[in-house]
Formats: structure tokens, C-alpha cells, sequence
């Protein structure tokens, strides 16, 4: 008797233990983990403070004395870059080209991924296997003949070039992570619109684009960023009119080598672009990394 | 879902075809016209039939690259992918600190990849860099330019920073999908947490960490602008690695013939590994039944 009623608490205890136990691992778990996130995260993020630290100094700063902070703030660096077209047409001429880029990926892909999403048709599966062989395909291999092609049809230093070069891997990540979202919208909604009597254009953009948004938001973001961190093709492609900021980047290291402070004010503005919209798809960078699956 | 046959659906991948064969296909036959001829200049070639591809495969500049890749991807797989799960076991499972964490974790995938290069460039000088200084001042020879040690730990560790966050959201997309009910069975069961990596976490994280696996692979198998960037791919040739390689002979030298053949090959262990991607996306999609 005594045994069963010392049993019962415990036994009433289950199901509550049960419930309390997501909040259990919480208060347990993190103890160790904070220090490994701190540690990981100071890892990721030295280097960048030390960019943005050598941004804000002077040159004589940097290569006088090794500090850990800025003592003589200077805004110097940045202010050349804002103020110097050999500089600012960098950034320019890169955003023309990769806004271009976005455009055109999402123009062609939006369709074909509805396709690859809805129907079957023939050679699709090869298709579809040969896209993604082109978002794999190694730039390296593509610099030299790109820059034959261009040149030869009269494109070479125009920023469309660019922006079709980088089609090669874009379009078949649009591709792709569109084709990820849309298998994730149910049919039915096609073959109700399509009995309410919506022709496919219609359908498409007055039902169907909305329904997607995120998708369309992400593969941009994509779009943007991949043809954004992309040196060797624009570089390649480019010689006065629309070279790319990485471009401008790489020669000044290699001409003057010595204006650091500048540099790394450069290496800082190319982050912003992406700092500042990685908050609206922080939880679709992982989907988006792989191709819509996930 | 099941998928309707429509053969019109054609009309729509049409721009996609069009787009992909004008940027693609044109610049790779281009190639292949170039693997197979020989020129005296003036732009006057000539049939060279396979001559090219013997020579490369023949020669050791090609099979020392690849070398040299194999093992650099070897290692930074062995390195970002439990690094990367170890990371995302320990990341917040919702709320404020979840944001935040992805938002800083994701910060170096978004960086221009030359200026990744510069970052370290510049945080691994023994005179500016604080990563240089430090170890200079705990008395640490390190000089990347120098040294073929440590351009080759630059480089990984360069690696390492830039895409282990990569395989860590992977990873934590996985484990954001095993329903709560799974660690309240291993909790009855009163499964250790190894039990619990290994049943449960494991098992469900598979499908993703085989997309990390094999991105990586990929991704690092043609990396150009990083080490490019870094080292040069120096010391000598320590660090020069298949497209670095690629591009010194093509652009560098225009050594038209043999960098055709070597893109060539290159391509097809690129096509090999696409493939084995592919099928395992493809079961991924079968799996999840949709």
C-alpha cells in the first residue's frame, strides 16, 4: 500500500515530466552551447571587424602602429571612394550588371520552373539534370571561351555581357529554387482557376506569382548575391566601361598595393549589399544554398 | 504529385533552353573546336586529333593540380561538415538568438569571394593583420607568401570561415524538421544524448548533410578567387589548384590546345559528380513524397 502511493507521484509525474521536457533541454542546453556560439560567432566575425577597423584608419595608422580599435577615426577612406569614379563607377557598373542579371534569370526561369513543377513532358528529367550540370559547371572553364564569344558578336565591356555570362550559372538556380517552392503549392489551385476560366498568363500572374512571392524573393536574392561575389567571368569580360568594383579591387592591390585603408573601405561597402537584406531571408538561406530542396 | 504529360509545356522552358544554349553550349564547343586543333598563330589551325589529351594526361602539371585539389577538398569537407553539425546542435532553436545567429552566421556566404580573399589577405599579414601579429608575437613563423605550410592553412582555414555556416544551417533546416515527439519517445526510452545524435538527429539530417556534402565538394572542386587572391596560388605552386591552374594556362599563357583538353576533363568529373547530385536530390524529392 505504502509502495504504490510513493509510486503514484512519480507515475502522475510522467506526462507532466513529458511536457516540461522541451523547456528541460533548454535549461540545460544552452550552458554549453553559448560558449560554443560566442566562440564560432567571434571566429566569424574577427576578420570582419578587423576590415572595418582598418577602414576607419589611415594609412599611417595601419602600417605605423597595430592597434585593436581605430585611435585616429577617419572617414577619409570611404570619402575617396564615394568621391572618385575610378571607384564609385565600381559599384555602379557591378549593380547595373547584376540587376540586369536578376531581371533576365527570373524572366526565363519563372516559366520553365512552373513547367518542371506541373507537367511532364519529353526530355524533362534530362533537361532539368543538364540545368543543374550548368550551375556546377567550374567558371574557369568558361573565361576564355566567354570572353571569345562577346567579343566576337561586339559585347565585350558592356554590362549585358556580363550579365548573360552569368546566366550560365543563375538561370539554373532560379530554376531550381523556383522549382522547389512551386511543387509546394498544391495543383488543385490550377485546376480550380483553370475551370473558373483563367487563361495560363492570367492565372499565372494574378494567382499564381502571388502565391509564390517568397520563392520569387528568394531566387532573387540568390540571383543578386551569386552574380554579385562573382570575380573571374565579370573580370574577364571587362576592361574600362563596365568593370566590376571587384575588378577595381584587385588592380589597386596590384598597382599600388600600398593604399590599405581604401581597400578595406572598398571590401567594407561590398558587404553592405548583402548585410543589409540578410535579416528578410535568413530563414530561406539554407533552401536557397540548396537549390530549393530542404 | 503526379504530374500531367503536356508536351506543350516546352513553349515555357523554351527562353530557359534558348538563354542557357547561348551561354553554355556555344562557349563549350568553342572549347572543343580548340581541343582538337593545333595553330602555328595567325589564326591559321589545324587538325590536331587527340594529341592534347594524351599530352595532358601525360604530362604531371594536370595530375599535380588535381592532386592538390583532391586533397584540399578532402580536407575542408573533413573539417566544415562536422564542424558544421557540431555547430548546429548547439544554435537556439527559436526565438530572438535563432535570428540572431543566423543573420551573423550567414554573413561571410554573402561576401564577394575576392574580398573574402582580401580579408585574410590582409588578417593574415604579420604587420597589419591581427591574426599575422598575434601569432608573430607569440613567437609563430608564419608567412603565407613564404611558406607552403602556411598558405596551405590559410587557405583552409580561409575555407573554413567562409562556408561552415553553409553546412551548419543545412544541417539546422534538418533538425528544425524532427517533430518534438521523437525526443519525447528517446526521453521515455531514456536514450543518452549519443543515442539521440545518432537515432534520431542523425538519420533525419542525412538527405541534407549528402546536398552539404556534396556542394561543398563542388564548390570547393572549382574554387578560383579566394586563394587566387591570398596566395596566387603560391608558394611556387602549392597552392594552385585546378581552375587557378586552368586559368594561368588558358589566359595567363593561351595555351589554347592543352587548356581546352584540360576543361574538357575537368568538365566530365564536374558532369560525374552533377550527376551523382542530381540522384540524390531526386530521392530526396521522393522521399519527402512530394
Amino acid at each position: 500500500m505504502t509502495d504504490s502511493t510513493a509510486q503514484a507521484p512519480g507515475a502522475a509525474a510522467l506526462p507532466g515530466d513529458l511536457t516540461e521536457s522541451t523547456p528541460a533541454r533548454r535549461r540545460f542546453r544552452p550552458k554549453g552551447s553559448v560558449v560554443v556560439m560566442t566562440l564560432y560567432l567571434i571566429f566569424l566575425l574577427l576578420p570582419i571587424y578587423w576590415l572595418i577597423n582598418m577602414s576607419l584608419k589611415t594609412n599611417a595608422e595601419i602600417l605605423g602602429s597595430f592597434s585593436l580599435y581605430p585611435r585616429d577615426l577617419t572617414l577619409a577612406n570611404y570619402a575617396k571612394i564615394l568621391t572618385d569614379p575610378s571607384w564609385y563607377m565600381g559599384y555602379v557598373n557591378s549593380l547595373i550588371y547584376v540587376v540586369m542579371n536578376t531581371v533576365i534569370s527570373l524572366a526565363v526561369a519563372l516559366p520553365a520552373a512552373y513547367a518542371f513543377s506541373r507537367y511532364s513532358f519529353m526530355g524533362d528529367k534530362h533537361l532539368f539534370f543538364w540545368l543543374l550540370t550548368n550551375r556546377m559547371a567550374p567558371p574557369a572553364v568558361f573565361a576564355l571561351p566567354f570572353f571569345q564569344l562577346y567579343s566576337s558578336v561586339g559585347l565585350f565591356d558592356t554590362h549585358i555581357a556580363v550579365a548573360l555570362a552569368h546566366c550560365l550559372f543563375n538561370v539554373p538556380l532560379a530554376v531550381w529554387i523556383l522549382e522547389g517552392f512551386m511543387r509546394g503549392v498544391p495543383k488543385e489551385i490550377d485546376e480550380t482557376a483553370y475551370l473558373d476560366g483563367y487563361s495560363f498568363p492570367r492565372f499565372f500572374i494574378r494567382i499564381f506569382t502571388p502565391l509564390i512571392a517568397s520563392g520569387i524573393g528568394v531566387a532573387a536574392f540568390f540571383c543578386f548575391m551569386f552574380s554579385w561575389v562573382e570575380l573571374l567571368l565579370s573580370r574577364t569580360l571587362t576592361s574600362v566601361d563596365a568593370k566590376p568594383i571587384a575588378a577595381t579591387m584587385t588592380r589597386t592591390v596590384s598597382a599600388s598595393g600600398l593604399d590599405w585603408g581604401v581597400l578595406a573601405a572598398a571590401g567594407v561597402l561590398t558587404i553592405v549589399p548583402g548585410a543589409l537584406v540578410i535579416y528578410f531571408v535568413r530563414n530561406y538561406i539554407a533552401k536557397g544554398f540548396a537549390l530549393g530542396r530542404v | 504529385m503526379n504530374k500531367t504529360v503536356n508536351q506543350k509545356a516546352w513553349f515555357l522552358v523554351l527562353p530557359v533552353l534558348i538563354l542557357v544554349a547561348f551561354s553554355a553550349v556555344i562557349p563549350l564547343m568553342t572549347v572543343v573546336n580548340y581541343s582538337v586543333q593545333d595553330t602555328f598563330g595567325r589564326n591559321e589551325f589545324f587538325w590536331a586529333g587527340l594529341e592534347w589529351f594524351s599530352d595532358m594526361l601525360d604530362s604531371d602539371r594536370m595530375w599535380d593540380a588535381l592532386g592538390r585539389q583532391l586533397i584540399f577538398s578532402g580536407v575542408i569537407l573533413a573539417i566544415e561538415i562536422p564542424l558544421g553539425i557540431f555547430v548546429a546542435l548547439n544554435m537556439p532553436k527559436s526565438g530572438f538568438w535563432a535570428s540572431f545567429c543566423l543573420v551573423l552566421m550567414s554573413l561571410p556566404l554573402l561576401i564577394p569571394w575576392n574580398v573574402v580573399g582580401t580579408i585574410w589577405q590582409i588578417f593574415g599579414r604579420v604587420d597589419i593583420g591581427l591574426l599575422g601579429y598575434t601569432l608573430d608575437k607569440l613567437g609563430i613563423t608564419y608567412n603565407y607568401t613564404q611558406d607552403i605550410t602556411a598558405a596551405w592553412i590559410t587557405v583552409v582555414v580561409m575555407d573554413v570561415w567562409h562556408w561552415t555556416s553553409l553546412v551548419a544551417l543545412l544541417a539546422y533546416a534538418g533538425l528544425q524538421s524532427i517533430p518534438d515527439a521523437y525526443y519525447q519517445a528517446a526521453k521515455i526510452d531514456q536514450a543518452s544524448r549519443w543515442a539521440v545524435f545518432r537515432y534520431i538527429e542523425l538519420p533525419k539530417m542525412a538527405g541534407v548533410l549528402m546536398i552539404a556534402i556534396l556542394l561543398r565538394f563542388m564548390d570547393s572542386f572549382m574554387i578560383y578567387t579566394e586563394p587566387f587572391v591570398v596566395t596566387g596560388g603560391g608558394p611556387g605552386n602549392a597552392t594552385t589548384f585546378l581552375s587557378i591552374d586552368l586559368v594561368k594556362m588558358a589566359i595567363g599563357q593561351f595555351d589554347l590546345g592543352p587548356a581546352a583538353a584540360f576543361s574538357l576533363m575537368y568538365f566530365l568529373v564536374i558532369l560525374l559528380i552533377s550527376w551523382v547530385f542530381y540522384t540524390v536530390m531526386v530521392n530526396l524529392d521522393k522521399r519527402d513524397g512530394v
